[in-house]
């Protein structure tokens, strides 16, 4: 989509000698010296639970600031941004897919889809101007994920079966091009052969739309399939040595 | 917009309860204003209980118990107005007619009221509307009676009925005047007043059946039929109550006073309207416990929204989270839930607003007969408007709580889904 080569570009995402405690009186959970994320790369990040997995999002969505350090997404420092212009920066240029339950249950698919839309202008004019409607993206999307059956994409989200549901929120991410996608442990909730399946075709539209990918897993066998492998427990300088 | 129209899809997918909170709403809103209609329309009915009658004269007592008797036939006369003095009062410049009443019999516990036929001519009730004889005629003969239209419709009596009245006001009467049937040539329209539960004959008629009584008892021994009677003098000697009407109503006061203070009779006369007004104060403290009690129940409805939204929010919390993630800022997730309380309590007003004015329209008839209360609902008064406003700002508060939970939750749950 874009011919600028991913080296030539600002990283999408900058972590520099970042450190976040919850609470005053508590030692920090996170202390990243560095981490980067390079534009349209995909990597991925090993965290098992109490690796500071769930905080790095939180900081990284601008959900949560640190106390120290630096959270650059795009060249733009979200310690600097107010509260208002985070969440809207989130909404402009983050994706993200959680472990489950990423749907609304009183939405039918489509609309879920499309939710992206409602919360960010910018990207209901990329999908407008890509596709020529916000719909057409999605059905596009939801095609390239292997949902094409009209019938389903009017059903209640709560009928499909978890592996859908995953690749419906995979679609939703991806809407109107962000730059980066986050993914959460989108794959423990499905079926071992369900999940390379998954990833394959996740990083294949990442690729497409030309979004960085950051996979969050503890399946190191997914690991292969990206560009890079980072281990949390490794960058984390707040865990100590072997704790995890 | 786009939080409205998500607080909108929700709250559909959560339609069965959300329905029982709007049904509640809407039932404690129709309980209260229905309550709040019908205590304005009994006052008002209640103080035009009798209209264009400018005093009523009895003899001294208390004006609430002259009302009482005169009125609304309840409790006993002390003393009566003699003849003369009613006579007097008739010829008085400024009074334009008198309507003599005088009670003490009854039947089957329905009083009986002696009068003339101007009775039919200058009773008023409600805003001004004479009485309507809805079958036959007025009494003409001695034992002609005119029943009032509940007296008709619970005892069953029809046109060309004999009636036998009982001595004395109670239910049950030991003394008869068994000698001296009357019939029923009239039967009047429903009135909501206690003309209803009035049998009204002549005073002539009145005097027929006590003209061989003395004291309150037959005289032994002596019996006069109903024959002879009618040719008998049937002047009586005194009358229990007389309704006055005046040439012009602002010599209102100066006849009541010249009444209070006649020398040659001890006298008394309201004005019907001021001491409706006091009677209806004495029974102010139950019209108020009414309105307490209507308060409360719409205090137990915002309750139940409150329960329902802060039950949801558990569930909802995901939800949350996720509309987090996807860029919405806390203050929407805020609006998400304040605005859920507020359409729920909007829901409930007009469906409450509705339910009311179909049960008033269904019921109307049933009410003005049965009550002669004429309820009507639209335009809302402004107190009804209030307390519309009142619900929906009572809804918004209840809606803080739990909002300011969510608003919370999503600040501290950031980008974990909690289940």
């Amino acid at each position: 989509m874009n011919a600028v080569s991913a080296a030539e570009r600002a990283p999408v995402l900058d972590l520099q000698q970042v450190s976040f405690r919850w609470r005053r009186d508590l030692p920090p959970v996170l202390t990243i010296p560095a981490f980067q994320v390079a534009a349209g790369e995909r990597v991925f990040l090993a965290g098992p639970s109490g690796a500071g997995k769930s905080t790095l999002l939180a900081l990284i969505a601008g959900i949560a600031i640190p106390q120290t350090g630096d959270v650059q997404v795009l060249g733009r420092s979200l310690p600097g941004l107010g509260a208002a212009a985070r969440d809207r920066f989130r909404a402009d240029h983050l994706g993200v897919i959680f472990q489950m339950f990423n749907l609304l249950p009183y939405l039918p698919v489509l609309d879920n889809v499309m939710l992206p839309c409602r919360f960010s202008p910018a990207r209901r004019q990329q999908a407008v101007a890509r596709d020529g409607s916000q719909e057409a993206q999605a059905r596009r999307l939801l095609g390239a994920l292997g949902l094409q059956a009209d019938a389903m994409l009017r059903r209640p989200v709560t009928e499909l079966s978890v592996g859908q549901q995953q690749r419906v929120a995979a679609a939703r991410a991806l809407m109107g091009a962000p730059d980066l996608v986050i993914a959460d442990e989108p794959t423990s909730a499905l079926d071992a052969d369900r999940r390379l399946e998954f990833v394959e075709l996740l990083a294949q539209e990442c690729d497409a739309s030309g979004a960085a990918l950051l996979f969050v897993s503890h399946d190191l066998s997914l690991a292969p399939r990206f560009q890079r492998q980072v281990s949390l427990a490794e960058i984390n300088a707040a865990l100590p040595e072997g704790s995890v | 917009m786009t939080v409205l129209s998500l607080a909108r899809r929700s709250l559909w997918n959560r339609r069965s309860t959300a329905a029982l909170v709007v049904f509640s709403v809407a039932l404690s809103v129709a309980l209260l204003l229905g309550v709040e209609r019908l205590r304005t329309e009994a006052r008002e009915s209640f103080a035009n209980t009798l209209s264009g009658v400018d005093l009523i004269v009895g003899a001294r007592s208390g004006p609430i118990n002259l009302l009482l008797y005169s009125v609304f036939r309840l409790g006993d006369p002390v003393s009566n107005v003699s003849w003369e003095s009613y006579q007097k009062l008739a010829a008085h410049p400024q009074v334009d007619w008198v309507v003599p009443l005088s009670l003490g019999d009854s039947l089957r516990g329905f009083p009986v009221i002696g009068t003339t036929t101007d009775y039919f001519e200058h009773y008023r009730y409600g805003r001004g509307e004479p009485l309507r004889l809805a079958q036959g005629e007025r009494f003409d003969d001695v034992f002609d009676a005119v029943l009032g239209a509940s007296v008709a419709r619970r005892l069953g009596y029809g046109l060309g009925d004999s009636i036998v009245l009982a001595h004395g006001t109670g239910q049950v009467s030991l003394t008869q005047h068994d000698d001296k049937p009357f019939t029923v040539v009239g039967i009047l329209a429903p009135t909501g007043t206690p003309v209803d539960n009035s049998v009204h004959i002549s005073l002539q008629g009145m005097e027929a059946v006590h003209v061989d009584w003395r004291g309150g008892a037959p005289i032994p021994g002596l019996s006069i039929g109903a024959d002879r009677v009618r040719n008998m003098d049937l002047t009586p000697d005194a009358v229990t109550a007389v309704l006055v009407g005046l040439t012009s109503r602002r010599a209102v006061f100066q006849v009541q006073r010249q009444i209070n203070t006649d020398r040659s009779e001890a006298m008394m006369a309201i004005l019907p309207g001021l001491t409706l007004q006091q009677l209806w104060d004495l029974m102010r403290v139950g019209e108020n416990a009414l309105l307490a009690v209507s308060a409360l129940v719409l205090l137990v409805a915002l309750t139940v929204m409150l329960t329902a939204l802060l039950t949801g929010l558990n569930e909802r919390r995901r939800e949350m989270a996720l509309l987090r993630a996807l860029g919405a800022r806390p203050w929407q997730i805020f609006a998400l839930i304040i605005g859920e309380s507020l359409l729920l309590s909007l829901l409930g007003a007009v469906l409450g607003v509705l339910l009311l004015q179909g049960l008033a329209l269904g019921a109307a008839g049933w009410i003005s007969g049965q009550l002669g209360l004429t309820i009507s609902l639209w335009p809302p008064t402004l107190h009804e408007l209030k307390i519309l406003a009142a619900l929906l700002a009572g809804g918004i508060l209840v809606g803080l709580w739990p909002a300011w939970r969510a608003y919370r939750n999503a600040l501290a749950d950031g980008m974990t889904i909690r289940m």
